[in-house]
């Protein structure tokens, strides 16, 4: 338990500071901002008190905030995104995968379950974000085109890294 | 009463992640800047002191295009030594003559974090409310502009780049004082676009497009740019225009704030007119 509780801080501190120091200075074009914070909300485990899992959401989106001099902006987005969450868990896990504390991650679940979930998830937080940010329909579909090349990014570096980091689970 | 509290503890997931939904809201749009500043103070001293000590290493690794830079800001400096304007280091200076009385003086600074990818980007530079930066004054490298100051903590200060789409810029045509508004579309961080210039002022590409005199924030005839390209359409009353900017956002490093020291006696005459150029 107690470990488990470290390895999340670990990780949380890792996913964010490669979000920081290595994604943000990517800076491929206006259009490619991928967002790879929110895999820290992603992988929690599927067990997870719902309230649990809203409230480091916005912590979460808190610390992106800070750190982009952007108050609210990605709170609003990482929350939404932790809560809608939950419902999408009860909704594609069995009940097997609530009873132990099992990470939605590739080889607990799967590829194709894993790339679906993330895609989702990452459509709702970018969406809500790139249109949050501008905060008007004027650049309607300048924006769209910014929300799909970002999440297309964000979701071939979080697969990267599943497949990279993960795939030891299987032999255990 | 009971039916209450069984609502509240039924759903206490959702009353949770809307009170919390709505605090971020109030707080990315209720906010004024005042309020955005003292967020900012009491988080951004955590992430401008990491962003500092990131950069003090990854500095080393432009050590040398730096060194280049300065050695060309230093022969073009000392060219124009004549009217000293600028210095090395921090120091402001003042000039004394009984015939101009300084209006402008300059604080140099560093860049400690900068973005030039996102929609709405912003800078943080290394010098602070001690050094005597006050949000809404104008920033410009030795090239051209580069944003505005918004918020201010005690060693580090935030600032509205020009590519960012609360920003704009009060400029105008250096050949004929054709006034226009920098605003950047959040297409291309080396273009921006000039909007609100009348149609029947002639334009040209190349022509140079420098900030007005009434910009509070900036001198006037600060290079910003130059015309890449122009179009008029039918039934429009302003001209299109792309404008090529002179300030290299991606490889910004030394960068000067700009104190105007008239500009509270300008703003009470102008009846406290807050204005964002």
């Amino acid at each position: 338990m107690i470990i488990d509780f470290i390895l999340n801080i670990v990780k949380f501190l890792l996913i964010l500071l490669i979000q920081l120091l290595v994604i943000n200075n990517i800076e491929l074009s206006t259009y490619v901002n991928p967002y790879i914070y929110i895999l820290f909300i992603l992988s929690l485990p599927v067990s997870m008190k719902p309230w649990m899992v809203v409230l480091l959401s916005f912590f979460t989106g808190m610390v992106m905030d800070t750190f982009s001099s952007t108050p609210g902006l990605h709170m609003a987005a990482t929350g939404l995104m932790g809560y809608l969450r939950n419902f999408y868990l009860q909704f594609a896990c069995s009940k097997e995968d609530f009873d132990g504390r099992i990470e939605p991650t590739v080889s607990r679940k799967g590829l194709v379950w894993f790339l679906v979930y993330v895609i989702i998830m990452t459509l709702i937080h970018h969406v809500f974000l790139f249109y949050l940010e501008i905060y008007s329909f004027q650049e309607f579909f300048r924006t769209l085109f910014r929300v799909l090349s970002s999440a297309l990014f964000t979701v071939i570096i979080i697969g990267l890294g599943q497949l990279l980091f993960y795939r030891s689970n299987n032999q255990r | 009463m009971r039916n209450l509290i069984f609502f509240f503890y039924k759903y206490y997931t959702f009353i949770l992640f809307f009170l919390l939904e709505l605090f971020s809201f109030v707080i990315l749009y209720q906010y004024n800047n005042y309020q955005r500043a003292s967020f900012l103070n009491f988080t951004g001293g955590v992430a401008s002191g990491f962003y500092e000590s990131v950069n003090s290493t990854t500095n080393y690794f432009g050590l040398r295009n730096i060194n280049d830079s300065l050695l060309a800001e230093n022969a073009r400096l000392r060219a124009q030594m004549l009217n000293a304007y600028y210095q090395s280091g921090f120091t402001q200076t003042y000039i004394n003559d009984t015939m101009y009385k300084q209006q402008y003086e300059y604080i140099s600074a560093n860049v400690v974090n900068n973005s030039i990818t996102k929609r709405n980007n912003y800078i943080t530079i290394d010098k602070g409310a001690i050094h005597g930066i006050e949000p809404d004054m104008g920033v410009i490298t030795s090239n051209g502009v580069v944003g505005i100051v918004t918020s201010v903590s005690k060693h580090f200060a935030t600032i509205r780049s020009a590519l960012n789409g609360n920003t704009k810029i009060s400029c105008m045509l250096k050949k004929n004082n054709a006034f226009g508004s920098l605003e950047w579309n959040g297409d291309d961080p080396k273009f921006s676009s000039l909007k609100y210039v009348n149609k029947h002022v002639p334009i040209a590409t190349n022509d140079e497009v420098v900030t007005s005199n009434y910009s509070k924030l900036f001198p006037q005839g600060i290079p910003v740019g130059r015309i890449y390209s122009h179009s008029l359409e039918a039934g429009d009353n302003f001209h299109n225009i792309k404008v090529e900017l002179y300030t290299d956002f991606s490889t910004l490093k030394n960068v000067y704030v700009i104190r105007n020291m008239m500009k509270l006696e300008q703003q009470t005459l102008e009846g406290n007119l807050k204005g964002d150029n």
